[in-house]
């Protein structure tokens, strides 16, 4: 029985083949394929992220009635914002929105109850009960003309930041 | 045939061809002729583009119904509905704020089946999710997940999570004010992360949550940027992708030799019926030696086809009967419940209270104790837990059996028991006596991130779980106890969350007790 000349001499195409020079090459290709991709995936993820929101403007006006009784809120139609009048005539604006899940809070006597998750919030904002990870935010208010004030939604401040009208 | 008409008159040909035409059309379509013997039985298989994700013969332990209950083609078919009903809905929906609201309202009332496709449409979705988590329970339950079968266990993990992703999107675009709060919601759960940053004061320069929250929602607030990709997304990207991994999943089923089978399956299953084909008697009694120079496990290698039937008829016949029983599901409940339909979105008035569809009401009722470890933290750790279960259970022992495996069903029993326990008296405790923030309102809000009902409830069933596995001395002992009491965990929270929470997430033993407001 003779043995075929290339079985026995040559490897057979069922062996894995030897590393062959030319791999860097092909791994250089690969990789710098796969970087190309990659970041064309991160520019295209880019898009989705607006550099320009469609927004309603958060800043408002609101006439503060000198008959609103301390503790007493008022709330200007459409706006997530609970305004007050202390006992001096001070005037300042608490954000209704929840710090939890951001529903909106309802002004009682005793503070503020969130209707989606129990959250309670004393009068002055800071949590009292419930999973409200952090205190109502103060909202920046300014004088604006008499019993006028200019609340901005989009500014939180200092808690206990007051203007008087 | 054309032998009768060769040599005769053009016109009679074309006459002849003209009548023979239904024939020819059928011959062409289904090369193999009818499916009557066990060559054109397969080639009806292995010809057509659809059917041939199945191989041509199935193993009779995997057409019982016990094996898999149809889970996983129910799970297809109610998919095909939603997909189906969910075109014919496009046809009038509109994804701009109030538009979609009257166009629901149009669909609902003046559109011809409008609103009965669309409950099928809500019912399938919900049957969906049903079947994709029973579906999950069974593999897991029969030790399915194992070796090789551990990735396409990743796969169905994947399909999942896609489905979950699928209702939500869906729960928007109504535009009412169920959408419009569960939605609010389900953002500010993305921006979570931030309860963590904020506490750790870095989010002015890290902020993930604030992120993804922004890209969700396309604005700071949900409005019609928000609704325009909840619908891409619901129509378009996550279809694509469930049906994308769909693809792998089946693919996988074949490649990893079809439906898991205990060793003595052949034993088990006994001698083929008088009623059924014998196999491979007919000429050129091909079998599958081909199969025979494929390296690793096929089915058919080394055991023979004895033990199998053609798919079709049997397996297609069953399928076909599992679709038809979903279709009537749908249908029947359809005709007895309508889909929902609030009133119009109010960005002023929250809904009192604002819950997320039922299957999400267990992580609601985590999240009303910490907003990230409920919504992302505690999910996370579940899902890449579940991922894991294929991994870290190497055993062999029980495969394909129900409860199989170390400890068995006394152990799942057990686990049931200890699951519900620390469950309801996790909630019992949290109800009654609150929990930190009442009794220490000072105390820092880190502290109640990872101590809270939910957390505690993680690391008591973990705890339990790495017990098992010492007591067993198993590792598929832990994965029994720990994923039995995930499905206790489940259904009691979601229970909680859809009956017995009421207006501002108080508790109350009926929805008839809940305050008028």
């Amino acid at each position: 029985m003779t043995t075929h000349p290339v079985a026995a001499s040559g490897p057979s195409r069922l062996d894995p083949e030897p590393l062959p020079r030319r791999d860097f090459l092909g791994l250089a290709a690969l990789w710098s394929a796969a970087v190309a991709l990659l970041f064309g995936l991160f520019g295209a993820l880019r898009l989705p992220r607006a550099a320009v929101v469609p927004m309603a403007s958060r800043k408002f006006r609101v006439t503060v009635s000198d008959t609103l009784a301390p503790g007493e809120a008022l709330v200007p139609a459409g706006r997530s914002v609970a305004v007050f009048r202390d006992a001096d005539g001070a005037v300042y604006a608490i954000s209704r929105v929840c710090t939890h899940l951001g529903c909106l809070v309802k002004s009682e006597a005793d503070g503020f109850h969130c209707p989606c998750h129990g959250s309670r919030f004393a009068p002055d904002g800071s949590v009292i009960k419930g999973p409200a990870p952090k205190a109502l935010a103060w909202l920046a208010v300014s004088k604006a003309g008499a019993g006028t004030i200019v609340v901005d939604e989009s500014k939180s401040v200092q808690a206990g930041t007051k203007v008087t009208v | 045939m054309n032998g009768a008409a060769a040599g005769a008159p053009a016109v009679r040909r074309f006459l002849h061809n003209l009548r023979d035409l239904p024939h020819q059309l059928m011959a062409s379509v289904v090369r193999s002729g009818a499916p009557t013997t066990d060559r054109s039985r397969s080639s009806f298989v292995f010809g057509n583009l659809f059917l041939h994700l199945h191989a041509v013969r199935v193993h009779r332990w995997t057409l019982r119904w016990v094996t898999t209950w149809g889970l996983g083609i129910m799970s297809v078919s109610a998919f095909l509905l939603t997909l189906a009903t969910g075109i014919l809905l496009m046809f009038y929906y509109k994804p701009y704020p109030t538009a979609a609201y009257d166009s629901i309202k149009d669909i609902h009332f003046v559109v011809p089946t409008g609103l009965f496709i669309r409950n099928i449409h809500r019912w399938a979705a919900q049957l969906m999710v049903v079947v994709v988590l029973l579906h999950m329970t069974r593999v897991f339950y029969t030790a399915a997940y194992r070796s090789p079968r551990e990735y396409n266990w990743v796969i169905g993990m994947s399909l999942l999570v896609v489905t979950l992703g699928l209702s939500f999107t869906g729960y928007l675009l109504p535009w009412d004010q169920l959408a419009y709060w569960a939605i609010n919601i389900g953002a500010n759960i993305a921006q979570s992360p931030r309860e963590v940053t904020d506490a750790l004061g870095v989010t002015a320069y890290f902020d993930p949550g604030g992120l993804q929250k922004f890209i969700l929602l396309g604005s700071e607030d949900v409005g019609e940027e928000a609704l325009i990709r909840f619908y891409l997304l619901h129509v378009m990207i996550l279809p694509l992708a469930l049906a994308v991994l769909m693809g792998v999943h089946f693919w996988r089923i074949r490649k990893d030799g079809g439906m898991a089978k205990p060793t003595d399956a052949d034993a088990r299953v006994g001698a083929l019926g008088p009623e059924t084909y014998p196999v491979f008697t007919e000429a050129p009694k091909k079998t599958y030696h081909l199969a025979a120079i494929v390296r690793g496990r096929t089915p058919a290698v080394g055991r023979g086809p004895e033990k199998t039937l053609p798919t079709m008829p049997h397996l297609f016949y069953a399928e076909l009967a599992v679709l038809m029983l979903t279709v009537l599901i749908c249908v029947a409940l359809s005709l007895l419940s309508n889909a929902p339909l609030k009133e119009l979105a109010n960005p002023a008035v929250p809904e009192n209270p604002a819950k997320a569809p039922w299957y999400f009401l267990g992580l609601q009722e985590l999240v009303s104790y910490s907003a990230f470890m409920g919504g992302i933290g505690i999910p996370t750790v579940v899902i890449v837990g579940l991922l894991l279960i294929p991994y870290l259970d190497r055993e062999v022992d029980g495969t394909g059996n129900w409860f199989g495996g170390t400890g068995g069903l006394p152990l799942v029993l057990r686990s049931t028991a200890f699951g519900l326990l620390a469950v309801l008296a996790v909630e019992v405790f949290a109800i009654r006596f609150g929990w930190i923030r009442e009794w220490f309102p000072a105390v820092p809000q880190l502290l109640i991130t990872f101590v809270n009902p939910g957390t505690v409830l993680t690391a008591v069933y973990a705890a339990y779980s790495l017990w098992c596995v010492r007591r067993y001395d198993s590792t598929r002992a832990g994965a029994l106890a720990l994923f039995t009491c995930f499905l206790c965990g489940f259904a009691v929270l979601t229970i909680v969350g859809t009956h017995f929470r009421g207006p501002n997430w108080e508790f109350y033993w009926s929805p008839s007790q809940w305050p008028a407001h």
